[in-house]
């Protein structure tokens, strides 16, 4: 398949992400970013994946990406649509989902994700929406995903609030809480893919997007960053990967009258 | 036993001052024509449960009826953040709320544990979360068989739920259809509750037996109100107008802007405004 070089880091993280996928997942999909990978995964390589988003919706199969975490489009082409207490109680708590993956506006390099308050909780500078169904995604679900873009304002040394835990201080800090799920186990930004240390859990660069440096790794993250001694370069997207997605945006721009969806 | 009401009825009869109450819905079916009517008889001290407050908790909390609210993702969906509960909580204007926050999967079982006549809510969950820090609610349980530490929330005992549905019989069973939410759960929940509908049918005698319906005797009141949920949508009647979505962010950024716009479009305008603002989608 023709390999191509002009694309953009935001269409390359989207697609890297994709590729974490496969058929056999159940996948939780978060508001945001997730949204768009896990549609590009079932178009190309993953047809078979089921996607479930916490509106209810169970095998999903949307034409255009939704707007909203709980449009139309994504009951009309499920398989079933269920109440979201039993989403959250049969499904998710019940431990049938294999991936949750998240988008995040703060974290740290445990994986460790705040989308509710940028400073204090009872004073905060900025309110953001909050956790929504995050908390318990990220401790039901065998694995979590987590894709954001990187800047130094969301790659943090020290998150404001602990929406949804990740690997906490590090080690074994989940198992010390009682969860027995693996947590945070593949981050994905617009310059590279991290995967965490097998025993500090922090996250480590494992693989730099094509003609990304370690410069600009680090210049974009909040802290100090560790690159694996096995670091690999992200194959750029395929002429499919790239054309999927991208018509998928268009016609996602197309309903929406101009809006991207998530 | 349900009972036709106008909606200027049924939130008179239903909705009182320091009351808590929710208004449900998950995107979809959200009970737009109802919050405004309560807008205009001008409700205070309100305690707010919602899931996903959005557009409509907004400007109850811009206008001023909310003390409290209890919640657990407070975004335009899509599109961003709530501009006036933000200047609620960040700047009190116009006045402070206190605000009680918890996860999905705890407010969903808050609300089945109230349908469920229970105390309290018990689920796995919480677990390394910082909401436990700041909400005195979140607590534990331990299991009396595994000894499984989980968590345990308060029921939700809404005094009044008010949702949006597709149709009423005219015996005054509610069909609901779609994306459902928790609005079945929110409803058996609450001590009296008040279902907004797009249409009222003969009888509901053809539907498959495992529909979403809740029975004339489980609802307090039904208002005819077409075009109920606008800007959000109801499956099979209208799509969701998600350019009204848009301009909120807009709108509800500037206090001013927002305080006309409230006069214009809802003090101003009544229920049978809503169907017209459905046409064409």
């Amino acid at each position: 398949m023709a390999m191509i070089t002009d694309f953009t880091p935001n269409e390359m993280m989207t697609i890297a992400a994709s590729r974490a996928l496969s058929n056999k997942d159940v996948c939780f999909v978060g508001i945001g970013a997730p949204s768009a990978a896990c549609n590009v995964a079932r178009l190309t390589h993953a047809p078979d994946i089921t996607l479930i988003y916490e509106s209810g919706t169970i095998g999903t199969a949307p034409n255009v990406l939704p707007l909203s975490i709980g449009d139309g489009e994504l009951c009309e082409t499920a398989l079933t649509t269920v109440s979201v207490p039993e989403m959250f109680r049969y499904w998710l708590q019940g431990g049938r989902i294999s991936i949750g993956f998240l988008g995040a506006a703060q974290i740290d390099r445990f994986g460790n994700i705040n989308t509710t308050v940028i400073g204090d909780y009872n004073k905060p500078k900025v309110r953001l929406p909050g956790g929504g169904g995050a908390p318990e995604i990220a401790t039901s679900c065998k694995e979590v995903f987590i894709t954001m873009k990187q800047a130094t304002r969301g790659m943090v040394e020290k998150i404001d609030f602990y929406t949804s835990f990740g690997h906490g201080d590090g080690g074994d800090h989940r198992r010390r809480l009682g969860i027995t799920t693996k947590g945070p186990t593949l981050l994905i930004t617009d310059l590279a893919l991290w995967k965490p240390d097998p025993e500090t859990k922090e996250f480590n660069v494992v693989s730099l997007h094509p003609g990304v440096t370690r410069e600009q790794v680090q210049d974009t993250c909040g802290w100090k960053v560790h690159f694996s001694d096995h670091l690999e370069e992200t194959p750029p997207p395929s002429e499919l990967e790239l054309t999927t997605l991208r018509e998928l945006q268009a016609r996602t721009e197309r309903a929406h009258g101009g809006k991207k969806g998530s | 036993m349900a009972k036709f009401q106008s909606l200027q009825e049924a939130v008179r009869d239903n909705l009182r001052d320091e009351d808590t109450v929710a208004f449900e819905g998950f995107t979809h079916l959200i009970p737009h024509a109802a919050a405004h009517e309560a807008i205009r008889q001008g409700r205070k001290d309100l305690t707010l449960i919602r899931m996903t407050p959005d557009i409509i908790y907004d400007q109850m909390i811009g206008m001023g009826l909310a003390k409290k609210v209890v919640f657990s993702y407070a975004g335009n969906p899509g599109v961003g953040l709530l501009r006036r509960m933000r200047d609620a909580i960040e700047n009190s204007w116009p006045r402070a709320i206190e605000t009680v926050e918890h996860s999905h999967a705890a407010m969903a079982n808050a609300y089945e544990a109230g349908a469920a006549g229970l105390p309290c809510a018990v689920f796995r969950g919480y677990r390394g979360a910082g909401l436990r820090d700041v909400n005195p609610e979140i607590r534990s349980v331990t299991c009396p068989f595994t000894g499984e530490e989980l968590a345990a929330v308060p029921a939700h005992r809404p005094d009044v739920t008010f949702i949006h549905a597709q149709k009423a019989s005219r015996r005054g069973d509610v069909l609901i259809e779609g994306i459902i939410g928790v609005q079945k759960e929110a409803v058996l929940a609450a001590r009296r509750s008040v279902v907004t509908v797009e249409e009222i049918v003969e009888d509901f005698d053809d539907l498959h037996p495992n529909l979403c319906v809740l029975p004339h005797w489980a609802i307090t009141s039904i208002a005819h109100v077409p075009g109920g949920a606008h800007p959000s949508y109801t499956h099979g009647y209208y799509e969701r107008d998600n350019a009204s979505y848009l301009e909120w962010d807009k709108v509800s950024a500037d206090r001013d802007l927002f305080t006309q716009w409230m006069r214009t479009n809802v003090l101003e305008a009544g229920p049978e405004a809503f169907a017209e603002r459905v046409k064409g989608l």
